[in-house]
């Protein structure tokens, strides 16, 4: 069991004019085993909510809390995070050139469990979890995103979340740039990582395409630094529907 | 002969500070006062003046040779006609001291034809003598020969040396000069290669160790389609300065060359610097060129500089390239493989290595990769304490 619990979040980052708030104080709970998604229009600021939570040096909280089962998770680190349970797949996943894909899972494994581990099952584990992503078992031997299509990229992430199975997965525009059948084989990889124990999603989309194959138990509707509104699956009906013209009119 | 044919034979003068007129003549070159083009990164203070006049001596060395099966290697007398085979004509004071002082020549030969399995080691132990020695070495791959030739530089010393490399038409050859030296050795080597038609040469410089390494490698071609492919890998300290000097002449047609140099640097007053010179002369027609180099800073306090220069008498080429970078760690990779539960000292030393994983592949010594990867090893770990301080700060 397990609840991330969002209080009031105050986030800006430093530009060239100094310091631009971007979170204008975020208030979200998510509870074991549900699945929120964050909708909203470009630039509303719910990719660096993510970011945020994930622990980006790029943004400083000014006010505030995050906690994971009431642990402070704003004080930290970043692995420290990740081996408290969160997992952030990137809309833009990093390059790492000379590391291989086997490499750096063997690495992060061996992170969050302290051990390396069991030769046998983890080379059925890896192959298993590329295999599900319709990714070739000599994937793992490319280096860490390098020369990977935008859609292997995204696999990629998927293919992590599982073999990771952290508990809460934050997942940054998974669906963008992606066509239907790879939409339809991530969109798979985070059903089946929600058909586990206790696993909860921050699925952040700028469209309802992917909500049509991962049925969310809420829905936020982010607004220049804030929620909007917040409902069921039926709001996103709406917004499909309307577009979010509504609510940036009344947010400016 | 009439001055028409001479003509036609000899290449044309090139007016260029990349090109400096060699000679054998010490005295044709000045001591060097450190604002020259060629010297102005180099701490003369720390060359124990064997720029200027310090006296060489046999025994600054002591060299162990492990010759692969169909070579040969041997010792000749410095006035065996074997020296300046390769076209070497010392540009600098330093080069041009060696080769007057040098009182022979290790000459490595692969006959003809001869297609050599493993590697020929010629190791040099430095024996920590006061008086600096000046080595000669003549690499000789005969036409059609395939060999590889790997130098290792270890102990304490000071040299000063010519390593000449002849690749003859069609000939495949790879060299390796390890410089793997104890904290206080000081090396200064001149390596030239001449390359023939259809000939490849590798040339390989690593460098790790020492107080001042300073490599100038230079390439000229003696036929049409030569290659020439020179990769250097270096690991700066703190206090160190290694510096890279290249200079390929492309003094023929359809000749190739790729250049690529990666270092890391850490630690107080580490300086790396990388000159990389190309010169595509007006008879280069159809050659392809790229240079690069890509330093990491992984600690304060360290520099490097990075200069490459590329002149152009034809534009009748396919290709001519060049990059240079000097960089920290980027966030977003740390970032990346922290948020999979990767501790930073861990990312980071992930990233060297992945840094130069690509570059230790194409090496192409698989004796030498598994070592080279554990060197690496052995450099992060002598900076990990920063690293750490790093992470909690």
């Amino acid at each position: 069991m397990s609840t991330l619990e969002i209080k009031d979040l105050q986030v800006s980052v430093e530009t060239e004019d100094g310091p631009k708030e971007i979170l204008k104080g975020v208030t979200l709970t998510i509870n074991s085993g549900e699945t929120h998604a964050i909708m909203g229009p470009n630039g509303s600021g719910k990719s660096t909510l993510a970011y945020s939570i994930a622990g980006h040096p790029k943004y400083s909280i000014t006010g505030g809390t995050v906690t994971l089962d009431g642990e402070d998770v704003l004080e930290m680190s970043v692995d420290e995070r990740a081996k408290a349970g969160l997992f952030l797949a990137m809309q833009y996943p990093v390059e790492v050139p000379g590391v291989s894909v086997a490499n750096f899972l063997r690495t992060a494994k061996t992170a969050l469990d302290g051990e390396a581990p069991k030769l046998r099952t983890w080379v059925k584990d890896v192959n298993g979890a590329m295999d599900k992503m319709h990714l070739d078992p000599s994937f793992s031997q490319r280096s860490v995103n390098e020369g990977f299509s935008g859609g292997e990229k995204k696999r990629h992430e998927i293919a992590q979340l599982d073999i990771l199975d952290p508990a809460f997965a934050l997942l940054d525009e998974i669906d963008s740039g992606l066509d239907i059948d790879a939409l339809k084989v991530v969109s798979e990889g985070i059903n089946d990582f929600r058909a586990r124990e206790a696993k909860s999603v921050l699925l952040i989309t700028h469209y309802t395409r992917i909500l049509r194959y991962v049925k969310p138990d809420q829905v936020h509707v982010f607004v220049a630094g804030r929620i909007a509104e917040s409902g069921g699956p039926e709001l996103a009906e709406e917004l499909e529907a309307n577009g979010y013209e509504k609510y940036v009119a009344a947010g400016v | 002969m009439t001055a028409a044919v001479q003509e036609a034979l000899e290449l044309g003068k090139v007016e260029s500070h990349l090109h400096p007129e060699g000679s054998f003549d010490v005295e044709a070159h000045e001591v060097p006062k450190g604002r020259e083009e060629i010297w102005r990164f180099t701490p003369l203070k720390r060359l124990h003046d064997i720029h200027d006049d310090a006296p060489f001596a046999d025994g600054a060395t002591k060299v162990e040779v492990e010759a692969a099966e169909g070579v040969t290697v041997e010792t000749v007398a410095a006035d065996d006609d074997v020296r300046g085979l390769s076209g070497l004509v010392p540009t600098d004071r330093v080069s041009a001291r060696a080769w007057a002082a040098s009182t022979g020549a290790t000459v490595v030969r692969i006959p003809t034809d001869t297609v050599v399995e493993g590697a020929t080691v010629i190791r040099h132990h430095g024996t920590g003598s006061a008086t600096a020695g000046a080595g000669h070495a003549v690499i000789v791959a005969e036409k059609f020969a395939k060999a590889t030739v790997v130098l290792v530089f270890e102990g304490s010393a000071v040299v000063a040396d010519n390593i000449e490399i002849v690749v003859e038409d069609g000939a495949d050859l790879t060299v390796v000069s390890v410089q793997d030296w104890a904290d206080d050795a000081v090396h200064l080597s001149t390596q030239h290669a001449k390359v023939g038609r259809d000939a490849n040469l590798k040339h390989v410089s690593v460098s790790f160790g020492g107080d001042v390494v300073r490599h100038d490698f230079s390439a000229e071609y003696a036929g049409p389609g030569g290659s020439v492919e020179s990769l250097g890998l270096y690991f700066a300290d703190a206090g160190q300065h290694i510096e890279h000097r290249l200079f390929v002449d492309h003094t023929a047609p359809k000749t190739k060359s790729n250049v690529v140099y990666k270092g890391a640097l850490q630690g107080e007053k580490a300086h790396a610097v990388w000159i990389g010179n190309v010169l595509i002369r007006k008879e280069a027609e159809g050659i392809e060129t790229y240079e690069e180099n890509r330093n990491l800073i992984l600690t304060d306090g360290a520099w490097a500089d990075s200069v490459p220069n590329l002149e152009i008498e034809t534009g009748e080429i396919e290709g001519a390239g060049h990059a240079s970078a000097i960089g920290r760690f980027d966030d977003e990779q740390l970032f990346y493989l922290q948020s999979r539960s990767i501790s930073e000292t861990e990312a980071k030393r992930l990233v060297v290595h992945g840094f130069f994983n690509d570059l230790i592949r194409q090496i192409g010594v698989p004796e030498l990769e598994e070592k080279l990867t554990g060197t690496v090893e052995a450099e992060l770990a002598k900076n990990i304490n920063t690293l750490i301080t790093k992470d909690n700060a």
